[in-house]
């Protein structure tokens, strides 16, 4: 009897280790372990026997039933691993093939600039606005303190229509459809396409400009030369980045100037890009002219203004070194690409 | 304004070097442009006598000379300029020299004869462009002299770029007026004595426009030497400024010009009938200019006649019939103030630059003309001899410019500038730059005169410029403006535009810009009725009208893409669509997209598909998600578009944009091998968001049924959709279309469309009852409103 649970105990655990898969070895447990199985008939045997021996017995065959579900569960979580180890084999991928779907595309350089300069001046409390493309004269000059015949005229090669009216030639326009309708303090900048009939390597005949325009009480020359100071050592990401103002003229602003940053090219040692000045023009200011106050009942002894405008492709070129304006403008997909 | 830095030295001569004072120019607001030598480098050469000319024995072209070089013994040069002749004096190069260009002189022989330096042309020396022969110097140049000590060639040509106000600085006597403002250097003028006349001869003058012409000087110079030439530092100071020396009388008035900013004229006497009149063209005159082209005047045009017609463009150019010409022996000079409004424009309606026109319609000083008159005098007596008659002057002072005091406060100048200038800066600066400065009564400043010539002065921030530029803008310091912060509303309903870019970039498009104005047989694709909007002066034909649609300059760069290998494009662009509607114009912001090529990227896992009108819908439905709002697409036929496969946006009962495939016609006519498909949104009614609302989400299950229904193959899926929506109960939360299928199965005429419905409450589980009764409910208005049936 003892012989021979230890015989079936082996005879079982031989099963156990030879079942190949979990229905397998299931079939062997049913086999010994199930209601009918041949340990559980043992068990039931033990009925005949005395009470001395009945104990032991089942002491024995209990001891054998554990072995043999210890050995079931080792060999379950051996099979159950190597059905994972197997899946896992199944599904390995080349994680080096290229993934799926669309690449995303991107903004133009113009629109990248822009937004940099629109979220600068959004800082310190600029409004964004936006004026017409088509013009008339007394927006675009007359009210800019640009008359009929002026010299600075013929410096804009205007685009006209036959009606008269114009392709706007700046975004300073904007500055008096601003003042028109809103009365000071005012704070904008002015981003948008203007026009000059000018085409050639450094020349084309639509490009961008921001305006901007600040008019309050006490504003000076000085707060004109802090705020672009900044504002263009914001914009390079450059805290040492040399500027100068230098007097300029332009009808709608008095007293004017020109701003030069240092080449970022060549960092002012001369090169081809700054025409070897080591300085770059890159921006046209002034206090807002009197004239122009008066054009939009703005009284001048109460308040003063500064004024701003900007070349886009200018500070595009400088930041992002592209060296051929027409680029911008061909938007070969490849010129696209680098901006995303 | 081109000019020579030893000139203005004469006048002015500052402590510093030339890039120093140019620096300084820069710094005063009249920008340098360049600074050029005068002449390039070379050494060697030296002024030289021609003794003898004789043949060359081996060359026809060849002259074998004998030339005195001051160094003793004649040297033997071998020439083949046209004009060597005996006892001409010109610049020899020794052997050793080296002429521009590294160019090195040897001694040499020229088909066998000995040659030892050469005679050089200008051009040889980089002092002209061409040269016709030997540059031919005075007779009493000082053989043996070095070349470049004679000419002062060591001199340095300043180019200034100035700002239309700055015209009283077009001139040396401006410049030193300004430098001496700038540096404190004092100002050495050259102060013109009067010419007393030595004949009685005038010419009689008579301004019919005193306006336009307020001041009008006059002289006639009867006997000048025709064969007299102008003296070679005059010459070469004018070469210096860009002038080309021509004729005596022609280089003295453009001295003057130079020197003192005043533009003369002078005309042959003998050619002239009758006397000066100033006057507007009349009607169908003509003049033969200078320049040798004939002009039809303008009616507003000021003219300067004689009593057979006009003789010169006033202030602009002289008239060719009357010119200075070898054949002179009288001229009449004249030195006019022509105001800036009657010249400005003129030169321009003509086509003309000139440096006269440049002047006058800047404004020339009003007080300039006789002393620029004596001045051209006694230079051209000096070079043509001859005799003066008297000046004849005819002036209407009540319309010279005058110059009113300004009151300057010294609180404005720091109110303006942001920094005080010490008063007695402020006085000395305005005094140097000619105004005249007297103290204020009552408040503290000044009252100022600007001088005659400083047209820019009139208001009282036009002297704050002055004082803040002579000053130096350096001197004023960097400060932030302070304002009090506040937060400003934002309307959360405002959908930033660059929110719909960036959702297209993130989606796999490319913004482009593109011009405004577009090739008008593209525009016409679109919009094949309309009168487009034409510029009246456009850069290029095919730049000449303005767009009504973007597509109109994207589907060119659509183009030139996929002619650089570039062929699968998602491309889209803002800005303004120009649309003329009745009397007006609009100008409308729009977002428009064109696409073309594969629908994604060629993948080793994926067959390759071309992109379709569904993957267009599918970003711009996109682009409207973020508005909150579902548009309508509904079949529509638009010029250029495939009448198939496009369709009308609608937003509530508004159009607001347009999508479809390019069509077949407009795509071959625009030489584009792929179909490309197009949208555009009007950006106003795309940037009308919402602030989101909150809606309860439901916690019980949600139940999908599924129905096949057949329609007549016409019937859109939109609008079964619609019917479908409108018949179900508040518990149908979606209706969707999951399959489309027309062929075996379903009868001629028919498709099936496929529904899926999607059931759930807010509060409970819905019955199978509930859900059999909705469904029923949908398929029945199916039923009675589009003909559909149930497909078993």
């Amino acid at each position: 009897m003892a012989q021979d649970i230890e015989a079936l105990t082996r005879e079982a655990v031989e099963a156990v280790e030879a079942a190949a898969d979990l229905a397998a070895l299931d079939a062997v447990r049913v086999r010994y372990l199930g209601k009918k199985g041949r340990i559980t008939a043992q068990l039931k045997a033990l009925g005949g026997l005395d009470a001395e021996a009945r104990r032991e017995a089942g002491r024995r065959i209990n001891a054998a039933k554990e072995r043999l579900q210890a050995a079931i569960q080792a060999r379950r979580e051996a099979l159950e691993a190597e059905r994972i180890r197997a899946s896992l084999e199944a599904g390995r991928v080349d994680v080096t093939l290229p993934g799926r779907g669309l690449p995303p595309g991107g903004l133009h350089p113009v629109t990248r600039t822009l937004q940099r300069v629109e979220s600068l001046f959004e800082q310190i409390g600029f409004d964004v606005v936006q004026g017409p493309e088509i013009e008339d004269e007394y927006h675009n000059f007359e009210a800019l303190n640009i008359p009929a015949h002026h010299p600075a005229r013929a410096m804009h090669d205007t685009f006209y229509f036959p009606d008269g009216r114009l392709l706007r030639t700046h975004t300073s326009p904007v500055q008096i459809r601003v003042m028109e309708r809103q009365a000071p303090p005012i704070r904008i900048i002015a981003p948008g396409r203007v026009y000059r009939c000018d085409s050639d390597l450094t020349h084309s005949p639509m490009f961008h400009q921001v305006e901007g325009l600040l008019v309050d009480e006490c504003v000076s020359f000085s707060h004109l030369k802090g705020v672009l100071d900044q504002f263009l050592r914001a914009f390079f990401e450059r805290d040492d980045l040399p500027t100068r103002f230098r007097p300029s003229y332009f009808p709608f602003t008095e007293p004017s100037a020109e701003v030069d940053i240092q080449c970022v090219i060549c960092g002012g040692s001369g090169c081809r890009v700054c025409g070897r000045s080591g300085w770059l023009e890159v921006m046209g200011c002034g206090m807002v002219h009197p004239k122009v106050f008066d054009a939009v009942g703005i009284d001048n002894e109460r308040w003063t203004g500064y004024a701003f405008g900007m070349g886009v492709e200018r500070l595009a070129m400088l930041r992002y070194g592209v060296d051929d304006l027409r680029l911008f403008f061909e938007n070969d997909l490849r010129f696209l690409r680098q901006f995303r | 304004m081109r000019f020579s830095e030893h000139w203005l030295r004469e006048w002015v001569d500052p402590h510093m070097d030339a890039h120093a004072l140019g620096e300084r120019f820069t710094m005063a607001g009249l920008e340098l442009d360049s600074i050029e030598p005068a002449a390039p480098a070379f050494s060697g050469v030296v002024v030289a006598e021609v003794l003898a000319v004789a043949p060359h024995p081996n060359a026809d072209r060849l002259r074998v000379c004998r030339v005195d070089d001051g160094s003793g013994e004649p040297v033997q040069v071998v020439c083949g300029a046209p004009n060597v002749r005996v006892g001409m004096k010109a610049p020899f190069a020794r052997v050793g020299a080296v002429l521009p260009g590294d160019f090195r002189i040897r001694k040499a022989k020229l088909r066998g004869v000995e040659s030892l330096g050469m005679l050089c042309s200008a051009r040889e020396l980089g002092l002209a462009e061409t040269a016709e022969g030997l540059m031919e110097l005075p007779p009493d140049a000082p053989v043996g002299e070095d070349l470049r000590a004679y000419m002062d060639l060591d001199d340095r040509v300043f180019e200034i770029d100035l700002t239309p106000n700055r015209a009283d600085c077009l001139s040396i006597a401006g410049l030193a007026r300004e430098v001496s403002a700038l540096t404190g250097a004092p100002v050495r003028a050259v102060v013109p004595d009067a010419v007393p006349a030595q004949v009685e001869d005038r010419l009689s003058v008579e301004v019919a426009d005193r306006e336009a012409c307020p001041r009008y000087v006059g002289r006639v110079i009867r006997g000048i030497a025709p064969q007299a030439r102008t003296p070679l530092w005059m010459q070469e100071r004018l070469r210096r400024g860009g002038i080309r020396a021509i004729h005596p009388v022609v280089d003295v008035t453009n001295y003057v010009m130079l020197e003192l900013g005043q533009p003369m004229h002078g005309f042959d006497l003998a050619r002239l009938r009758g006397g000066i009149v100033v006057r507007r063209a009349g009607v169908d005159e003509r003049l033969e200019l200078l320049d040798g082209q004939t002009v039809h005047l303008r009616p507003e045009t000021l003219v300067i006649a004689d009593a057979s017609g006009p003789v010169a463009l006033a202030g602009i150019m002289g008239g060719a019939p009357t010119a200075v010409g070898p054949q002179t022996r009288d001229v009449f000079l004249e030195s006019a103030f022509f105001a800036p409004k009657a010249i400005a424009g003129e030169a321009r309606a003509y086509g003309l630059h000139t440096d006269a026109a440049h002047r006058f319609e800047r404004g020339v000083d009003p007080e300039l003309q006789a002393r620029a008159l004596e001045r051209a005098t006694a230079l051209l007596l000096e070079i043509t001899g001859g005799v003066p008659g008297p000046l004849v002057e005819c002036a209407a002072p009540e319309h010279l410019p005058r110059r009113l005091p300004i009151g300057l406060r010294e609180a404005r100048i720091c109110r303006v500038l942001g920094v005080a200038v010490p008063p007695g800066e402020v006085a000395r600066i305005l005094e140097a730059l000619g105004c005249r400065v007297d103290d204020s009564g009552d408040e503290v400043g000044w009252r100022v005169t600007p001088p005659g010539f400083r047209f820019d002065l009139e208001l009282e921030v036009d002297l704050i410029e002055e004082v803040g530029r002579v000053h130096g803008y350096d001197q004023i310091p960097d400060r932030m403006h302070a304002h009090a912060p506040e937060i400003r509303p934002r309307p959360e309903a405002r959908i930033a535009g660059l929110r719909f870019k960036a959702l297209l970039a993130d989606r796999g498009w490319s913004e482009v810009v593109t011009f405004s104005f577009v090739d008008e047989t593209v525009e016409r694709l679109f919009a094949p009725d309309a009168e487009p909007l034409r510029l009246a002066n456009p850069i290029s034909s095919d730049l000449g009208v303005m767009r009504s649609t973007l597509w109109s300059g994207m589907l060119p760069v659509v183009r030139r893409n996929l002619n650089r290998q570039q062929s699968d494009l998602r491309l889209f662009e803002t800005g303004l669509r120009f649309l003329q509607e009745g009397d007006g114009l609009a100008q409308r912001p729009a977002l428009a997209g064109a696409a073309t090529g594969r629908a994604l990227p060629e993948h080793w896992d994926a067959p390759g598909r071309a992109l379709d009108f569904f993957d267009v819908k599918g970003d711009v439905e996109a682009l409207f998600a973020l508005t909150g709002r579902t548009m309508r697409f509904e079949a529509a036929e638009y010029a250029g578009l495939h009448p198939g496969q496009s369709a009308r946006i609608l937003d509530g009962g508004r159009e607001i944009g347009r999508i479809g495939a390019l069509h077949p016609q407009a795509q071959s006519r625009l030489g584009l091998e792929q179909p490309v498909y197009l949208f555009e949104l009007d950006l106003e009614a795309l940037t009308r968001g919402r602030v989101p609302r909150f809606e309860p989400l439901s916690r019980f299950p949600a139940i999908r049924r599924d129905v096949a229904v057949l329609v007549d193959s016409h019937v859109p899926a939109g609008r079964i959709l619609d019917v479908a929506r409108a018949a179900a109960p508040d518990a149908v939360r979606e209706v969707r279309v999951f399959d489309v299928y027309a062929g075996e199965g379903v009868p001629e005429g028919r498709k099936s469309v496929a529904l899926g419905l999607i059931l759930q409450d807010l509060s409970r589980t819905l019955t199978d009852d509930e859900v059999d009764a909705a469904v029923a409910g949908v398929i029945e208005r199916l039923r009675r409103d589009v003909g559909a049936s149930l497909r078993e």
